[in-house]
């Protein structure tokens, strides 16, 4: 009678009968919903970094006479009314200029490209870790719900979540890199590789891809041993957060209706969990992990703190200290696209996996 | 919290506790030891520091400096750290800064949220869509990111000024309001079209009076629930906080975040009692509140219970008399 | 011939929060080949669990005695479903039995194609070969069901049928793996009035054109009077009597029987309720002031209290979506103390009226003065607040979960008559309890303990606290069992008659709105398609859409019902007719998501 039993959870929109100009219809405004979160983001930032003074002061305020510093200020126009920055800010941000650090004068685009694949190369490594991790054993705890194999995968789950990365990678690296000295405690490669991977003619800055394209195989074994325990690391904290969500949406679509209907067709339970309960349990999955993007993020500056390891968090907490807000801004706005971004592109398969959205 | 709940009809206390009694093994095992660890992480907030050999902040005693990362001793049972602080010390009085920060921290951020959840939500119009558009953007914010931008906000972005424990307490707090106004919002427009609602305004009941008497209290009613999951959040932002460097300097408050950042290069070392200790306290707090919260969710939702009478028959509504 | 089902002393128990709860106690049943054998009670009575138990399907919590046999008809049925080992048990499931649901939109997984899921069944029982030839015979079945088109349908996702064409389908499905036995667990109880003659028509073919048999949980006397061979009546878990369906509706044997026939309003049985004097009404002049405007006039008589001229309401579309048009040029007026039916299928729009006239949802257009006023204006008329009584379909969300009965009923009193003290408001609380016939002490219970018929009497008491000239009652008895159903509705045409209030009265339920209003308003898409005197519009319908209501709701008396196969046979083989509803129903949909 009603359309609304058809949800499975609130995840997915609903459009029931709507034709396939409605998907359009859909993927483009849910893609024009972008630009209002980066907006507001942006500029969110934009005034709390403001609200407690300018950059220059906060970073050398204790350093120079108030005479060099008003030179300062006023050679980076921060003289001017606030107004007057940030719409200058913002006008300069749609030209994909992110302005210069103040401590060492680069432009932060440059920051955001020397760095950004560092951490991209890291988030994926973790998500790879992640998913084999995390679905399998989602899936497991569902089967054998309540009994053992369930106890034992949910009280790891939520010992990968009450633990803090940064605990977690201090005692990874404790036990295998100092004690056991198999794995490299810190950084993306040894100095000779990394040196041999930035000799290369054209990089990527994905440490891994540009060891496979130089052939050199020392290069890769070195830059794999390196990404281990960050992958791991970063990657347990979301396998937790997977394998909770898998298991739920599972048994939720397991004690379905149309589920007890295709077993009382004779349907095997093992089929049923693989198919008839997996790919509506996906959809809500697949939305609530691009809301993880954001934890993701949060996730990769520790670890990355933690691995000495050169990406965007690392330099971030960097900038943090050392109170170069210009640059903290534009990393800090690099990470709100990337979230929008991607919850934007977890939306459309989400919309690719649901009929009800597609038809 | 518990006021609420104590003027609901069937006391949710005493429908849990009818719940536990046939909760299967494995959530009851959980229930317990996540109540046991948080009765722990109390205990040692607010007897730890008696316990404690020496106060969070001292470098010496009668025979001088303890010195630096000293082994575990009988004057240190669990060693000193890089700056010659006592491990032990620092570890329990950090249960209470702990404790002091999340109740700050959840009580400032849960009545702003609560309020603004309600009004948006109820009254709906321009207002909400700018507020619902607002927490959708900052739910796509790290909120530890969020947490050290409004950390520097406050110490006025001098690093003379942070280290405070107001100013840890706001920065955690901040991030947290975007999400009560999201979970209560998303309450009240569902309480909203509940027909008890509709027939409060057909009677002709103030709006102020509905919002209140009838949409607020049975849109708050998980919120216990969340408050102890959000206070595992709490910890953790604050730990994230510490091991950026942006939480509570080590003079005014035992912080465990704080003590881990300091002990990353002794890891590298391979010294074990400077990191662990702190580490491991808060993982059993965040492992106890955790458990809790999920604990009673799990109770308190039929769907996640095997055991249930909702599934007995076809349709709930019963024609009989049935006597409470 | 041997049976197909045998169910020897069944006994379910559940494991509760509050102890072990029996379901079903000692029930024993048998089903021979063709038959259709309908399980009878109210909510609670265990039917459900007995059928469901006849594939194995019950909850883990379940503890069962006694034993459940299936068979192929040939021989005596000789396995034991309760004992069944896994693989046994799902080779019988589906083969010897197969289940058809009460909800066809939840029976069916949202993500796959009907096709797919039709084929499921056949590949777990390794019939039909390959790919190719499952999908061959999913059209195959598709078309047999009765679904047009059956060649695209096999692709489309279960969102994209009908009400009606998604319940064909889960029955193709079962029909699919040639089973003998089909389990329908109300079937049609989710399903419109005329799209549940469909499905009941082709449950009828199941056995006539497939030889199948049919246990069949209702509710609805209606629909077993129409489908049913033998009848097994039971309560709190036991079967009270088992007899052929004529001599048991001729002759019901046990009393409880005899109270469920008799609580079931029949249609067509007493044409138009029976009109009490307009004295009545004048004679309940209240000591109020409230209550002056009704005492003043008998029914029909004065300024009518609600007038509708060409009302359109329209549901805002969203982001995605555009406004959907709910009331479409509407027409009627209420006057006083009379009581104005509102019937239609779900879209038709019958409760957006009511909240329209109650100043709940905004009017889009058109006229709708409600005492006089128009609530077309922008400004809610404050005053007149409390001058109208509401009555939900659901009692029990209609109160507050946290405040006491006293406290909800108290409500309008508490807003309005600011002059009373607490204790005389506790006084009439008190007497608005007793006058629904609710004990004293159930004022300080909290909703959550009285049952639902308890808590629409509760409501009713509410919607009466301040005496007001006009009452809505929206389905106020639909999600209530028909014996309390009968009291409720006892209790309603009482009240009116003793107070003489109006009463817009909504409902989808023809036999229930023959037994209280006066007049009616056939509803359908928005539109009024017929209006006029209750006994007029329903006794000798002069409309397409009516008379189609009317033919297609099934008579709870087999002999009657037996009489008018010509009917029925109209609306089925009507090709236009199922094309038309099948669009009716892809509205409806449309209009239950925005």
């Amino acid at each position: 009678m009603s359309a609304e039993t058809l949800e499975i959870t609130g995840a997915a929109p609903a459009a029931g009968g709507t034709g396939r100009h409605g998907l359009t219809r859909y993927l483009v405004v849910r893609f024009l919903l972008i630009i209002p979160t980066v907006f507001i983001l942006v500029s969110l930032v934009f005034f709390l970094m403001r609200a407690t003074g300018d950059p220059v002061s906060a970073a050398f305020g204790d350093r120079l006479t108030p005479g060099q510093l008003q030179a300062k200020l006023h050679q980076a126009g921060y003289d001017r009314p606030l107004s007057v920055q940030y719409l200058d800010y913002l006008r300069s941000l749609a030209a994909g200029d992110f302005g210069h650090t103040v401590t060492d004068n680069q432009p932060v685009t440059h920051v955001l490209g020397v760095y950004g694949a560092a951490t991209a190369e890291l988030a994926l490594n973790a998500l790879v870790v992640a998913l084999l991790a995390g679905v399998p054993l989602g899936v497991v705890a569902a089967r054998y719900r309540d009994r053992a194999p369930d106890a034992v995968l949910r009280l790891f789950a939520v010992l990968t979540y009450a633990t803090p990365v940064f605990f977690t990678g201090l005692l990874l690296k404790l036990v295998l890199a100092v004690r056991l000295g198999w794995l490299p405690a810190s950084g993306r490669a040894s100095t000779d590789v990394q040196l041999f991977l930035q000799d290369q003619s054209s990089t990527t800055g994905f440490y891994l891809l540009d060891a496979l394209r130089s052939g050199d195989g020392t290069a890769v074994t070195d830059v794999l041993e390196h990404a281990v325990l960050p992958a791991l690391t970063l990657g347990l904290l979301v396998a937790g957060v997977l394998l909770r969500l898998v298991r739920t949406n599972l048994i939720g679509t397991l004690s379905a209706d149309y589920v007890d209907a295709a077993r009382s067709r004779g349907v095997p339970s093992l089929r049923l969990v693989t198919r008839h309960a997996a790919r509506p349990a996906l959809i809500p999955v697949v939305t609530f992990l691009g809301l993880q993007v954001a934890g993701l993020l949060g996730g990769a500056v520790l670890t990355e703190t933690t691995f000495e390891w050169k990406g965007l968090g690392y330099e971030l907490a960097h900038y943090l200290t050392a109170r170069d807000f210009p640059a903290v801004q534009g990393i800090v706005a690099l990470f709100a696209v990337v979230v929008a971004v991607t919850n934007f592109l977890v939306d459309v398969v989400a919309a690719l996996i649901d009929p009800r959205v597609r038809y | 919290m518990a006021g609420i709940l104590a003027r609901g009809p069937a006391p949710l206390p005493r429908r849990l506790r009818a719940r536990l009694r046939t909760a299967g093994a494995v959530q009851r095992a959980m229930l317990l030891t996540g109540a046991g660890l948080t009765a722990l992480f109390l205990l040692a907030a607010l007897i730890g520091p008696l316990l404690a050999p020496y106060g969070y902040a001292r470098l010496q005693d009668a025979s001088g400096l303890f010195g630096a990362q000293q082994p575990p001793s009988g004057a240190h049972p669990l060693g000193t750290t890089i700056a010659g602080y006592d491990v032990l010390s620092r570890t329990l009085w950090g249960a209470r800064t702990a404790l002091e920060i999340i109740l700050a921290a959840l009580s400032l951020s849960v009545v702003p949220g609560t309020v603004l959840g309600l009004v948006s939500g109820y009254l709906g119009g321009r207002v909400d869509r700018t507020l619902v558009g607002l927490a959708d953007a900052l739910y796509a914010f790290p909120p530890l990111l969020l947490a050290v931008v409004m950390s520097i906000v406050i110490s006025g972005g001098r690093s003379s000024l942070a280290g405070g424990l107001g100013a840890a307490a706001c920065s955690v707090a901040v991030a947290f309001v975007p999400q009560y106004f999201r979970v209560v919002r998303a309450e009240v427009v569902r309480v909203k079209a509940e027909p008890y609602v509709d027939a409060a305004r057909v009677i002709g009941t103030s709006t102020r009076e509905i919002m209140f008497r009838h949409v607020l209290r049975n849109s708050v009613r998980t919120l216990p629930l969340i408050f102890t999951i959000n206070a595992s959040e709490a910890i953790l932002t604050l730990a994230g906080l510490g091991f950026l460097g942006f939480g509570i300097e080590p003079n005014s408050a035992a912080e465990w975040g704080y003590d881990l950042n300091r002990s990353v290069a002794d890891v590298t070392s391979g010294l074990w009692w400077t990191a662990l200790p702190p580490g491991l306290a808060i993982v059993l707090t965040v492992l106890g509140t955790t458990l809790l919260g999920e604990g009673l969710t799990d109770l308190a939702d039929p769907r996640l219970r095997r055991r249930g009478a909702a599934a007995v028959s076809g349709t709930p509504t019963d024609g009989g008399t049935r006597d409470g | 011939m041997a049976d197909l089902l045998r169910v020897e002393n069944l006994s379910v128990t559940f494991a509760t929060d509050t102890g072990p709860a029996p379901a079903v106690r000692g029930v024993s049943l048998a089903v021979a080949p063709g038959e259709v054998l309908a399980l009878v009670g109210e909510s609670g009575s265990g039917k459900t669990v007995t059928a469901r138990s006849v594939l194995g399907l019950l909850p883990a919590t379940a503890t069962t005695r006694g034993r459940v046999l299936l068979g192929d008809g040939a021989a005596d049925p000789a396995e034991d479903v309760l004992t069944a080992s896994p693989a046994r048990l799902r080779a019988l499931r589906g083969t010897h039995a197969a289940m058809v649901f009460q909800e066809p939109s939840t029976a069916l997984n949202p993500v796959f194609t009907v096709g797919w899921q039709l084929a499921e069944g056949l590949r777990a029982h390794g019939h039909g070969g390959g790919r190719a030839a499952r999908r061959a015979l999913a059209v195959d079945w598709l078309g047999r069901v009765g679904i047009p088109d059956p060649d695209t349908r096999v692709d489309h996702y279960p969102h994209q049928l009908s009400g009606g064409q998604r319940q064909r389908a889960v029955i193709a499905m079962a029909l699919a793996l040639g089973t003998r036995l089909i389990v329908a667990d109300e079937p049609t109880t989710a399903l419109d009035v005329t799209v549940q003659a469909e499905i009941l028509e082709l449950l009828h073919r199941c056995r006539t054109d497939f030889g199948t048999a049919v246990l069949l949980v209702t509710h609805d006397m209606g629909v077993v009077a129409d489908l049913a061979d033998r009848v097994a009546v039971m309560r709190a878990g036991e079967v009270v009597e088992q007899a052929p369906v004529r001599p048991l509706f001729a002759a019901p044997g046990h009393p409880y029987t005899r109270e469920l026939l008799a609580a079931v309003p029949v249609f067509g049985r007493g044409t138009g309720r029976v009109r009490r004097s307009g004295s009545a009404a004048a004679t309940t002049s209240g000591t109020t002031g409230a209550s002056a405007v009704v005492g003043a006039s008998g029914p029909g008589d004065g300024p009518p209290v609600v007038r509708a001229a060409g009302l359109v309401v329209d549901h805002p579309g969203r982001l995605r979506r555009k406004g959907f048009r709910a009331v479409d040029g509407v027409n009627f007026e209420i006057g006083p103390g009379e009581v104005l039916g509102l019937v239609g299928e779900s879209g038709s729009g019958k409760t957006t009226i009511g909240r329209a006239v109650a100043g709940l949802t905004a009017v889009t257009g058109g006229e709708l003065d409600v005492f006089g006023v128009s609530r077309t204006a922008r400004r809610r008329p404050r005053d007149r607040a409390g001058h109208i009584g509401y009555v939900f379909q659901d009692p029990a969300a209609a109160f507050n979960p946290l405040l006491t009965v006293a406290d909800s009923v108290a409500e309008p009193l508490a807003v309005h008559r600011r002059d009373l003290t607490a204790a005389a408001i506790r006084a009439e609380t008190e007497a608005l309890l007793e006058s629904v016939h609710l004990p004293r002490a159930y004022a300080d219970r909290y909703p959550h303990e009285l049952s639902g018929g308890q808590r629409q009497r509760a409501a009713l008491a509410r919607a009466l606290a301040l005496r007001p000239p006009l009452i809505i009652a929206d389905e106020p008895t639909s999600a209530l069992d028909v014996s309390v159903q009968a009291k409720v509705l006892g209790l309603f045409t009482e009240l009116q008659e003793e107070r003489g209030f109006a009463a817009l009265f909504i409902s989808h339920d023809l036999a229930v709105v023959e037994q209280v209003t006066d007049r009616v308003v056939v509803l359908h898409r928005g539109r009024v398609a017929a209006c006029g005197s209750t006994a007029d519009v329903l006794g000798s319908p002069q409309d397409d859409y009516t008379r189609r209501l009317v033919a297609a709701l099934p008579v709870p008396d087999p002999v009657r019902q037996a009489r008018r196969p010509d009917l029925t046979l109209d609306v089925r083989d009507d090709a236009g007719t199922v094309r038309h509803h099948t669009a009716v129903d892809a509205l409806d949909e449309g209009a239950a998501t925005t």
